[in-house]
């Protein structure tokens, strides 16, 4: 990669190379059975480049010649936006575990047996059911240089676990799953097949809700799958920039419940979304987003920093492009509240663990809307069975402005997001 | 290169072996407002090996053709640590061609400055209507070769090129934030991105207009979706539940999903099929070499037939149906929806919504999903349907219903049919993957949507 810098270096004002290597075994089951084994290797190569003052950009996978990828960026560059910020110069990160050298060394046949006894777990509890999911290891190598002189390298592994189970009774298909991963080997099946199981055990019955406004609880995959992807939106720089944020003009005013706090932080050891710096070399911190319900403070990478006059909080990450900014892990704090005890507290109520469609309503604004595909009915303090047919409607600012309790029972949600249970007081439900 | 991938499969034992190879470059220019935040070339290449033994897959990647042999004996050895049973892969003859790229205007040919030139007319359309606070555009086209070898003999080169262009007009007030995008893609065809600024400015006008439209109540209703709706419609709702990788191991789906079961009434076609010719899921030989064909899913309110890979078709002894796709050399061939439709019916517009007292006509698509029985989709613009007529505007809507009973609440199907070439499907983390799908206006009984 130093030789396709030192090559850029002659025909352009300033260059950076992003380059990643990567390998990933993974182990596919269908039906509850092994169905696939895959071995892929992958290499990815950048080149962003300043020429006549204005940014270039082209990439690769797999082998090409340095002066082809050159060639490329360089018929970019006279479209490209002008330079308005230098390539960094940093010497040294924070110090951040993301490399265990045991999961190169996982066997094959280790991973199929952690599958195996999840799916015997899950089968004895629930005859019947059919599991499909995917064991994966791997280790990628990122490396990035460029001609302020910066040189930031980092190895990573990661482990993840992925298994989702499916019922079909009386016609009814019901969907139960859990997915977990870290930079250290998984080890242990029954965090994973104990998950799958309570959620079959709170499905077991069938129980409807009628049309109207109810309390709601999300569980951590609730969180996940439905309140996370407006926040994103609404915390990106660029989206700030744009104006298209509702919090836009919002720093420093408290627009949250007061127990509500919100980060990133790529800084946790053995976190699959952790990293000592960004795709753009800018070392990583922990990012406040809302602190005690006050929105604090935004997420930026080096170019959106530069138009809107600030600096990178290193986040900087590409998505199959050009840097652009992205959280990496993102935590919400938890609350002392047990679940047991908000569900207590519900006369008729709801609780979500998966809503399909949330994605699809107009994020910008925060609104939401999604049939739960996995939830429960809440009545008298206690689950009465699964819901479905059942839509519900929110928005995330007015759902989060007042909250009725935060969980204790943080987990995190394939290895981006950490977040405990919240309980709300009231949330528009539409059911046939 | 024909001799390479021969020779690296040549004594290698497995009951079917193949390795496929791809090559493709792309071209992206993205717009944040006025500003260009992307002008960009992207290029892949590489292959892999898939091989079956015993009813086992292996499948392994590489980026050069440097020791092919032992990556195909790796992907043997995978697959053999599995295999326990006998295998089963519908036979296909094998064919050896050479399919060349079709383009009407080739967008490869276009210079990457009269490409922004385009985009920057629509951007400044966009953001001359008051209130639009801003604009996003991105634009991509892809040439791409894939080049496959099996162990059967089969020898097949097809060349493709991909047009895609979203854009998207965001207003604001008083904290509101409202969006509405368009979509639109080709195969091959550049002209299907010019000649937008009717369509451009009337997204940005919209956008605006959802500023002041009102929130629907949530509930049931009766709704008219547009041929483009309804397309992602029939995708998300019928097309992935044909798809039989999820039946072929199900025992009790393969029980519900029996071909002859009534889904919907007599006037109710659905179609999947790569050998329509033109449109964006259009190709003439899958990635397992198997030909395109034409599928009627619904023939007359029954299921007829459904969507297979050469092992599904081979484990449910049914015929395959060319539907085995993969969208790079990063993933193993998958079932896959190509262009999926509603065959054109009788009824008038006018007629549809004439007796309608309170419902909801629902345009153009926001996004879709399924969890086969239960499935979700979004209109980019809605409106109540009042006493007949097309009323106000409301706000954007996610629709929901379940397959078993919504098909059979379509009680009108349009005379009128249109094709939406602007998505991509996901599925198994395989995203997104060239897809087209259309339908006449139809009406939709009992339909539940959310809202306040």
């Amino acid at each position: 990669m130093e030789e396709l810098l030192k090559i850029a270096r002659k025909s352009v004002e300033s260059a950076e190379v992003f380059h990643m290597v990567s390998c990933r075994t993974t182990a596919q089951f269908e039906a509850n059975r092994l169905k696939q084994i895959l071995t892929r290797d992958g290499i990815a190569t950048a080149l962003r480049i300043v020429k006549n003052g204005r940014v270039g950009f082209a990439q690769v996978s797999g082998n090409i010649k340095s002066e082809e990828l050159l060639k490329m960026a360089l018929e970019t560059s006279p479209f490209g936006y002008q330079m308005d910020f230098l390539f960094p110069s940093f010497q040294s990160f924070p110090k951040v575990e993301v490399f265990d050298p045991r999961v190169e060394r996982v066997a094959v046949k280790d991973m199929v047996s952690l599958g195996e006894n999840i799916i015997r777990d899950v089968c004895a509890n629930t005859p019947g059911i059919l599991c499909e999911g995917s064991l994966s290891r791997g280790t990628a190598t990122l490396t990035i240089d460029n001609s302020s002189g910066e040189h930031a390298n980092c190895m990573r592994s990661s482990f993840s676990v992925s298994i989702d189970g499916m019922l079909i009774r009386d016609g009814d298909m019901l969907y139960v799953g859990d997915i977990r991963s870290s930079c250290r080997p998984i080890i242990d099946h029954t965090p994973v097949s104990g998950e799958i199981i309570r959620q079959l055990g709170l499905a077991r019955k069938n129980a409807s809700i009628g049309t109207g406004t109810f309390p709601v609880i999300f569980t951590p995959f609730g969180i996940a799958g439905a309140l996370m992807a407006p926040l994103i939106s609404a915390f990106n720089g660029k989206t700030v920039l744009d104006g298209a944020s509702p919090l836009k003009d919002k720093i420093g005013k408290r627009l949250f419940d007061k127990r509500f706090s919100f980060y990133d932080d790529p800084t946790l050891d053995f976190q699959p979304g952790s990293t000592p710096f960004d795709d753009e070399g800018v070392p990583t911190r922990k990012n406040t987003f809302v602190n005690a319900g006050v929105v604090h403070q935004f997420y930026y990478d080096l170019h959106t920093a530069a138009l809107a006059g600030t600096i990178s909080t290193g986040n900087g990450n590409r998505n199959g492009g050009m840097p652009s900014p992205s959280p990496h892990a993102l935590v919400i704090d938890p609350g002392n509240t047990p679940v047991d005890e908000m569900i207590k507290n519900i006369r008729e109520g709801l609780i979500i663990e998966q809503l399909m469609g949330a994605e699809q309503g107009n994020i910008l604004n925060g609104d939401f809307s999604g049939n739960v595909l996995l939830g429960y009915k809440v009545e008298n303090g206690g689950i009465a069975g699964r819901v479905k047919d059942t839509m519900v409607y929110g928005n995330v600012y007015e759902l989060l402005k007042d909250v009725t309790a935060i969980g204790n029972d943080s987990r995190w949600i394939a290895g981006y997001v950490n977040t405990p249970s919240i309980c709300f007081p009231q949330i528009s439900v539409a059911s046939k | 290169m024909k001799d390479v991938l021969f020779s690296a499969i040549a004594g290698q034992k497995a009951d079917y072996i193949e390795i496929r190879l791809d090559e493709s470059s792309s071209s992206r220019l993205a717009f944040r407002g006025d500003r260009l935040e992307e002008a960009g070339r992207s290029a892949s290449t590489g292959g892999n090996v898939r091989a079956l033994v015993r009813g086992g897959w292996g499948f392994v990647t590489f980026n050069s053709l440097d020791k092919l042999a032992d990556k195909v004996a790796l992907a043997i050895e995978q697959a053999a640590l599995i295999g326990k049973e006998d295998s089963k892969f519908s036979p296909v003859a094998p064919a050896t061609d050479v399919v060349v790229a079709e383009f009407k205007k080739n967008p490869v040919a276009i210079t990457l400055s009269d490409k922004k030139d385009i985009l920057d007319e629509y951007n400044r359309l966009m953001l001359a209507v008051p209130e639009v606070q801003t604009t996003s555009i991105g634009y991509a086209d892809t040439q791409k070769k894939v080049t496959l070898a099996t162990s059967e003999g089969a020898y097949i080169e097809q060349s493709r090129i991909d047009v895609s262009l979203r854009l998207a007009a965001i207003a604001s007030r008083d904290g509101d934030v409202q969006q509405v995008g368009l979509s639109i893609g080709s195969k091959g065809d550049f002209a299907v991105v010019e000649n937008l600024h009717d369509e451009v400015k009337d997204i940005a006008r919209r956008a605006v207009a959802l500023l002041s439209a009102p929130h629907v109540k949530g509930g049931t209703y009766t709704v008219v979706l547009d041929p483009i709706l309804a397309g992602v419609f029939v995708h998300e709702a019928f097309g992935h539940l044909s798809e039989a990788d999820h039946v072929y191991e199900n025992p009790q789906l393969r029980d519900i999903m029996v071909l002859g079961r009534k889904f919907g009434g007599k006037h109710l076609n659905i179609i999947d099929g790569a050998a329509v010719p033109g449109l964006r899921g259009s190709f003439k030989y899958d990635d397992e070499g198997t030909p395109a064909t034409k599928t009627y899913l619904i023939r007359e309110g029954i299921l007829n037939s459904r969507l297979h890979s050469r092992e599904t078709a081979a484990r449910m002894s049914e015929n395959p149906t060319g539907n085995a796709r993969a969208i790079n050399y990063q993933f193993p061939p998958i079932v896959r929806m190509t262009n999926t439709y509603i065959e054109p019916g009788r009824t008038s517009f006018d007629d549809m919504i004439s007796d309608i007292k309170e419902g909801i006509y629902a345009k153009e698509w926001y996004g879709g999903t399924t969890s086969l029985e239960m499935f979700t989709f979004s209109a980019g613009e809605a409106y109540m349907i009042r006493d007949g007529k097309v009323a106000e505007m409301i706000k954007p809507i996610v629709l929901t219903g379940n397959v078993f009973t919504t098909l059979d609440n379509i009680d009108a199907i349009g005379n009128d049919v249109d094709m939406n070439q602007g998505g991509g499907c996901g599925k198994a983390g395989q995203s997104p993957l060239p897809v087209s799908n259309g339908s006449p206006h139809i009406r939709i009984k009992n339909c539940l949507i959310g809202g306040k």
